[in-house]
């Protein structure tokens, strides 16, 4: 077996690879063209392939292989093994459908709680159970900064949940007052301007066909197909090689609507996920999901 | 950086909602109106240069917080405000170098609370995350609309030629307050924000307009 | 030792695939920090993979590899049960194997 044949799998690895920061993406997107391109027209006559085609080939490719998996490994262990003050597994976790029900629990969160009185989505309901079951202290979790200490292990076991519901359609519970005042909240946050550029979430994802640069934006105020949007988070951006919950997503996107900082399973985020989810109602979640 | 309310301190996001006929029992559209106003304001906090004072809404930013568009009464008012913030450059200054312009419409910096500084030198324009610019530039976003050639089609050959005035004075609005012409622009107020000083919009004006600019090849 | 890697061998007709994710930051050693020095190399060198213990695979990479790399490869005449195992040493002499067997 010759290191040769590693070449057209190397080949996507290189792709990947952020050699120069800043440059290397759109080098690598040139190179996908390219090679995709040589790859696929075995023909003359084959037609002319669009940008946007040749940045859908570069991600399928890097579907295969989606360092997720490794994220997902890593929580799975995190949920079996005991840990904390009470040195004990996260296996009784109450994630919605009952104590230790994983299975199916991400496409129905956030959702009402009886024993916190509260909505929760995942990451909030984790600290929940890494308090309660664990002894873990759940605000200093929230106020640690994301890919520091405990919050890593919270991704990692955010990866796992959602991972074990991949494949099955969004199905948010509205039969409790507080999960449909939750949905009204969360709308009206979506459509709140502010911050010195008066961007909203609106202001990207209230439209179908836009894009950022070349960042397609998903229509979030209605169901945007599946595996998009709602549905593709918690995922392993390519890019700088991080593993994103949700909540990191939501905590980026204020960032970038230069709003101040949003809280870690705040109610704003919460409501957010409420929001997005019951409009994503019936799309298929593919999370964890590979972006660039 | 913040942008002062027009109305004393406590400006409600006045969401006007369709009414909610079906339901009868649960809070009304004005109730969760205020309900989201205050799980807003308890859940940011200070970081870096974003400091809570920018979720303070302004009547403009309020009147356009909902999926329907304000009453046209408060649009014109809202449009009325915008106009009257807008301020002309020294000296009739209208343009700079289109080289610039590019480099600034390139840059996506500034603002977040990642950067250090709310100097405008520190500040990108960010339009090519919404609009098309330059032919040469593929990557560019469709939030905004395409302005490609956008002196050349408006007949722009002599951008210091009097007819050309009311459209150099109408760009220079779109910049400076783009409020000015619709109340519920995507677009940010980049002089009134005091997001780009005078001389950085002097060279996205040459950008746009300059007949030599990428923009009008 | 690193993080553990994932690995997948799936036998069709009479060809393996064997897809391994390895869990590793792969440094060039040309990026700096925001203080501006450079942050040290740190990526695999060698990777080896071997069937029911036979060697069938070695491999040099260098710092182009991108972090938390993936790696495909067909094996002939291996048969559900057998054992594949990867291997891989960086540059600081790190090294890890991981197993797998034949699905």
């Amino acid at each position: 077996m010759k290191a040769a044949l590693l070449w057209p799998t190397v080949g996507a690895a290189l792709l990947t690879s952020p050699v120069l920061p800043g440059v290397g993406q759109a080098q690598a997107q040139a190179q996908a063209q390219a090679q995709a391109q040589a790859q696929a027209q075995p023909r003359a006559q084959a037609p002319a392939k669009t940008t946007a085609d040749g940045i859908a080939e570069y991600r399928k490719m890097l579907e295969d292989g989606n360092p997720a998996d490794l994220f997902e490994a890593k929580g799975e262990g995190l949920w079996k093994q005991k840990r904390g003050p009470r040195n004990a597994s996260l296996e009784n976790c109450n994630l919605g459908k009952g104590p230790g029900v994983v299975k199916g629990a991400f496409v129905e969160l956030p959702r009402w709680f009886e024993d916190t009185q509260r909505v929760q989505d995942l990451e909030s309901r984790l600290l929940t159970c890494m308090e309660t079951l664990q002894g873990f202290n759940a605000p200093e979790i929230a106020k640690t900064e994301f890919g520091r200490g405990e919050q890593v292990n919270v991704t990692a076991l955010a990866t796992y949940i959602a991972a074990e519901s991949r494949g099955l359609r969004f199905n948010l519970p509205q039969a409790h007052p507080a999960e449909r005042k939750s949905y009204e909240i969360g709308k009206r946050v979506f459509f709140f301007r502010g911050g010195p550029m008066d961007f909203s979430c609106a202001a990207c994802h209230s439209e179908a066909g836009k894009r950022i640069r070349l960042q397609d934006l998903p229509e979030l105020t209605k169901n945007p197909g599946d595996g998009v949007g709602f549905a593709a988070w918690p995922a392993y951006r390519v890019s700088n090689g991080q593993m994103w919950s949700m909540q990191l997503r939501l905590n980026d996107c204020f960032r970038q609507q230069r709003f101040p900082f949003p809280g870690f399973g705040s109610d704003v985020t919460i409501a957010l996920g409420s929001y997005m989810g019951v409009n994503a109602k019936g799309a298929q979640s593919i999370a964890p999901a590979i972006k660039r | 950086m913040n942008i002062k309310p027009a109305f004393g301190n406590t400006v409600v996001g006045v969401g006007v909602a369709a009414i909610l006929a079906a339901c009868a029992t649960g809070p009304s559209p004005a109730e969760l109106d205020r309900e989201a106003i205050a799980v807003i304001r308890a859940a940011f906090r200070d970081q870096g240069i974003a400091k809570i004072d920018r979720i303070q809404q302004d009547l403009g930013q309020a009147a356009c917080s909902s999926g329907t568009p304000p009453s046209e009464a408060l649009a014109e008012q809202v449009m009325a405000q915008a106009k009257a913030t807008v301020k002309w450059p020294t000296g009739g200054q209208y343009f700079g170098d289109w080289r610039e312009g590019e480099r600034i419409a390139q840059s996506g910096r500034g603002m977040t609370w990642t950067d250090s500084s709310t100097a405008t030198s520190a500040n990108g324009g960010s339009c090519y995350n919404c609009h098309q610019l330059s032919k040469a530039e593929v990557s560019f976003g469709t939030i905004g609309p395409s302005l490609y050639n956008y002196g050349k089609n408006r007949g722009v050959a002599d951008i210091l030629a009097p007819t050309a005035q009311g459209i150099v004075e109408y760009t220079w609005m779109k910049l400076y307050n783009g409020k000015s012409y619709n109340a519920c622009s995507n677009m940010p107020r980049f002089g009134h924000a005091g997001l780009l000083d005078e001389k950085q919009m002097a060279h996205l004006m040459a950008l746009l307009l300059d007949p030599k600019s990428p923009v009008n090849q | 030792m690193g993080d553990p890697m994932r690995i997948r061998a799936q036998v069709s007709a009479n060809t393996t695939t064997v897809r391994v994710l390895m869990s590793h930051e792969m440094e060039t050693g040309q990026r700096r920090d925001p203080a501006g020095k450079v942050i040290p190399a740190w990526f695999i060198q060698e990777v080896s993979a071997a069937h029911n213990g036979k060697p069938v695979l070695t491999a040099s990479w260098g710092p182009s590899v991108a972090k938390n790399p993936f790696m495909r490869f067909n094996l002939k005449g291996a048969k559900a049960g057998d054992k594949v195992s990867v291997t891989w040493t960086d540059n600081k002499g790190d090294k890890r194997t991981d197993e797998a067997v034949v699905a």
